[in-house]
C-alpha cells in the first residue's frame, strides 16, 4: 500500500498501539524526551500512524482556529473605564481571518 | 512589586482570549461581558499581589475560571458517563474512509470544510463542563498540564485523565453537529436496512 514507508506496519501493531496511547499527551509535548523520540521515529516510518497525527494535529487547529469571538466594542469601553485605561490597548481579531 | 499601570498593559491584550473563552464557559454573551469584566476588575485590584515575572496569562485564567465557577455557572449538568466509552480516534475513525488514502494530505481542508466555526462552537458549548474548562485551556489557550492544574486548581493527573475524555467527547459532538447541520455525506453512516421492501409484492395474495 505504501511503499516508501516499508518498516511498518500492520495498523494495529503493538507499536502503533503505542503510539495512538501516547497521541494525545504527544500532541501536547508533554512526553518524556526519551518517549517522545520513540514515537516520533515510529510515526516517521508508519503511514497510518502518521495519517492519524495529522489528523489530530489538524483538528486541533481547526477546534482553536474557530473558538475566536470578536470582544464587542461595548465591553473594551466598560473594561478601560472600570481600571482606568485606554480602551485602544485591548487587542482586537480583525488582523485574523 | 508590580503596579496597577502596567497591568493595562499587560492585560488588555488578551481581552479576546478572555472573551472568547467566558463566552465558551457561559454560552451567553451578556454574561460572558459581564464575567470578563468583573475578572479584570478583580484582577486589577489584586494585581498589586502578582508575583512580576510569573505568568499572567494564567494568572488572569485562574481568576476567570474561579469567577465563572463561583457566580456564573448554571446548575451543573450530571456527566453522561456511557457515552465517553468510546473508541480512541472517534473522529479519524469515522472520517478516515471518506476520502481514502489522500485524507492526510487535505486533512485540513477536509475538516474546515466539516467542521466551521458553528459546528466547533457548539460541540465546546455542548461538553460537559468539567471537560470543557480542560480542553479549553489545552486545546484553545495551549496551557501546559502544569498550568492547567494551577488554573483549575485540581492536580495534574486528574487534568489528564479529564482532557483523554473531553477530548474524545468533543469529537463526539463534532460528528454530531456536523451531521445534525448535514455537513457530512449521507453516505457517512450506512442507512438503516428497509429490509421489508421486499416481500412488499402485489402477488403475496397467492401465497397460501
Amino acid at each position: 500500500m505504501t511503499p516508501e514507508m516499508e518498516d511498518c506496519c500492520e495498523s494495529d501493531s503493538d507499536q502503533c498501539r503505542e503510539a495512538l496511547h501516547d497521541l494525545f499527551v504527544y500532541l501536547d509535548g508533554q512526553l518524556t524526551v526519551e518517549r517522545r523520540q520513540m514515537i516520533t521515529g515510529h510515526i516517521d516510518r508508519c503511514a497510518p500512524c502518521f495519517e492519524r497525527y495529522s489528523f489530530e494535529t489538524e483538528l486541533r487547529q481547526v477546534v482553536a482556529q474557530n473558538c475566536r469571538d470578536t470582544v464587542p466594542d461595548s465591553l473594551r469601553l466598560r473594561v478601560a473605564e472600570a481600571i482606568g485605561c485606554d480602551p485602544s490597548l485591548a487587542d482586537s481579531v480583525a488582523d485574523e481571518d | 512589586m508590580a503596579n496597577q499601570q502596567d497591568f493595562a498593559e499587560e492585560a488588555m491584550p488578551m481581552m479576546t482570549q478572555l472573551y472568547s473563552a467566558a463566552l465558551r464557559m457561559t454560552r451567553n454573551p451578556s454574561d460572558a461581558e459581564d464575567l470578563v469584566q468583573e475578572t479584570y476588575l478583580k484582577a486589577y485590584r489584586a494585581f498589586e499581589r502578582f508575583e512580576a515575572g510569573t505568568n499572567l496569562k494564567a494568572w488572569m485564567y485562574r481568576i476567570l475560571t474561579n469567577t465563572f465557577i463561583n457566580s456564573y455557572r448554571k446548575k451543573q449538568r450530571r456527566p453522561t458517563e456511557t457515552e465517553l466509552d468510546t473508541d480512541e480516534m472517534y473522529l479519524y475513525n469515522r472520517l478516515g474512509g471518506l476520502e481514502g488514502a489522500s485524507l492526510g494530505r487535505s486533512a485540513e481542508d477536509e475538516l474546515l470544510d466539516l467542521f466551521g466555526e458553528a459546528e466547533v462552537k457548539q460541540a465546546v458549548e455542548s461538553m460537559a463542563e468539567h471537560y470543557r474548562l480542560p480542553v479549553l485551556l489545552a486545546d484553545v489557550e495551549g496551557f501546559s498540564y502544569k498550568e492547567i492544574a494551577e488554573i483549575l486548581d485540581v492536580p495534574i493527573g486528574t487534568v489528564m485523565s479529564r482532557l483523554h475524555r473531553g477530548r474524545k467527547q468533543l469529537q463526539m459532538r463534532l460528528y454530531d453537529f456536523a451531521k445534525a447541520n448535514r455537513l457530512l455525506p449521507d453516505d457517512a453512516e450506512p442507512m438503516a436496512a428497509t429490509s421489508t421492501t421486499s416481500t412488499n409484492n402485489p402477488d403475496s395474495e397467492h401465497d397460501t
